[in-house]
């Protein structure tokens, strides 16, 4: 079960209408690091992985959930008051002839998301390191948009959530050696 | 919409951070389940969290529905604003 809090985790203020930065964070919705695959793959992979870290994937993905509906209200809040010719200039005009201002699960070039940017294969080492680099390519994909956006309002919450990548790193790494602790101590009679 | 009174924001503001506390220790003590100033200091926080959300939900109405806020009539969770829109 799932609750929904009528809030943001953090505060999320743009400082102008700006399709073009809009366009490159998409990326972090629907993209293969994005927020969606980040929660999807996490959720899914709690079923089978040891009891000991079934707790720290539910809750850091139950948190990318709230990272995403961050990154949406980004897009939303840049693209909201765009007219269809600064959707055009920012390169949106695909996006615009499907979606109008809606916002999709595709990345940045476009492309629709897929499962098969997440892995989900049964042995704990191999799920946890995937999820520890997927934290990784997300912290880096944060990175880039820093430094793309010229807006100091949007890379404030930027700067949030590459952070919060880094702690989710960090937590993933934690758990590998709980569980090869873990592996270990079973090899002693 | 309703038009939001400056407050509304330093009082979310006061929320979100209580409850950044909240799912940092969350997620550490997951790692280190036995660290007991950690389990304090995140109780403390659950505390504050709560008395700040009791006030916060009393002037600008529910922040959750599903029963873990009470209900008041007219039912107000359904209204506007929306986290995205403020």
């Amino acid at each position: 079960m799932w609750v929904y809090e009528k809030k943001l985790q953090y505060p999320v203020r743009v400082s102008t209408c700006n399709p073009t930065l809009a366009k490159y964070l998409i990326e972090q919705y629907g993209g293969a690091d994005g927020e969606l695959a980040a929660a999807l793959r996490y959720l899914n992979q709690r079923y089978t992985i040891p009891d000991k870290v079934v707790g720290l994937l539910t809750d850091i993905g139950t948190e990318e959930f709230a990272h995403l509906e961050m990154i949406a209200t980004m897009v939303y809040k840049l693209t909201k008051d765009a007219t269809p010719d600064q959707m055009k200039a920012a390169g949106l005009s695909g996006h615009f002839a499907d979606h109008d201002k809606a916002l999709f699960y595709h990345n940045a070039a476009g492309v629709p998301w897929t499962a098969t940017y997440i892995q989900a294969k049964g042995d704990p080492i191999a799920d946890l390191y995937e999820d520890i680099a997927a934290e990784e390519k997300a912290r880096a994909t944060y990175q880039w948009l820093i430094d793309l956006s010229d807006d100091p309002d949007l890379n404030d919450g930027l700067r949030y959530l590459r952070e919060r990548e880094v702690i989710h790193s960090q937590r993933f790494r934690e758990a590998v050696e709980m569980l090869k602790e873990e592996r270990d101590r079973k090899k002693v009679f | 919409m309703k038009q939001l009174p400056p407050d509304y924001y330093s009082e979310l503001e006061e929320i979100q951070a209580a409850d950044f506390v909240i799912v940092e220790l969350a997620l550490y003590l997951h790692t280190h389940p036995n660290d007991l100033e950690a389990v304090k200091q995140y109780n403390e926080y659950v505390k504050l969290s709560k008395s700040l959300k009791k006030d916060f939900e009393r002037k600008y109405g529910a922040l959750t529905s599903f029963g873990y806020s009470y209900a008041r009539c007219p039912f107000d969770y359904k209204e506007a604003p929306w986290p995205w829109q403020v």
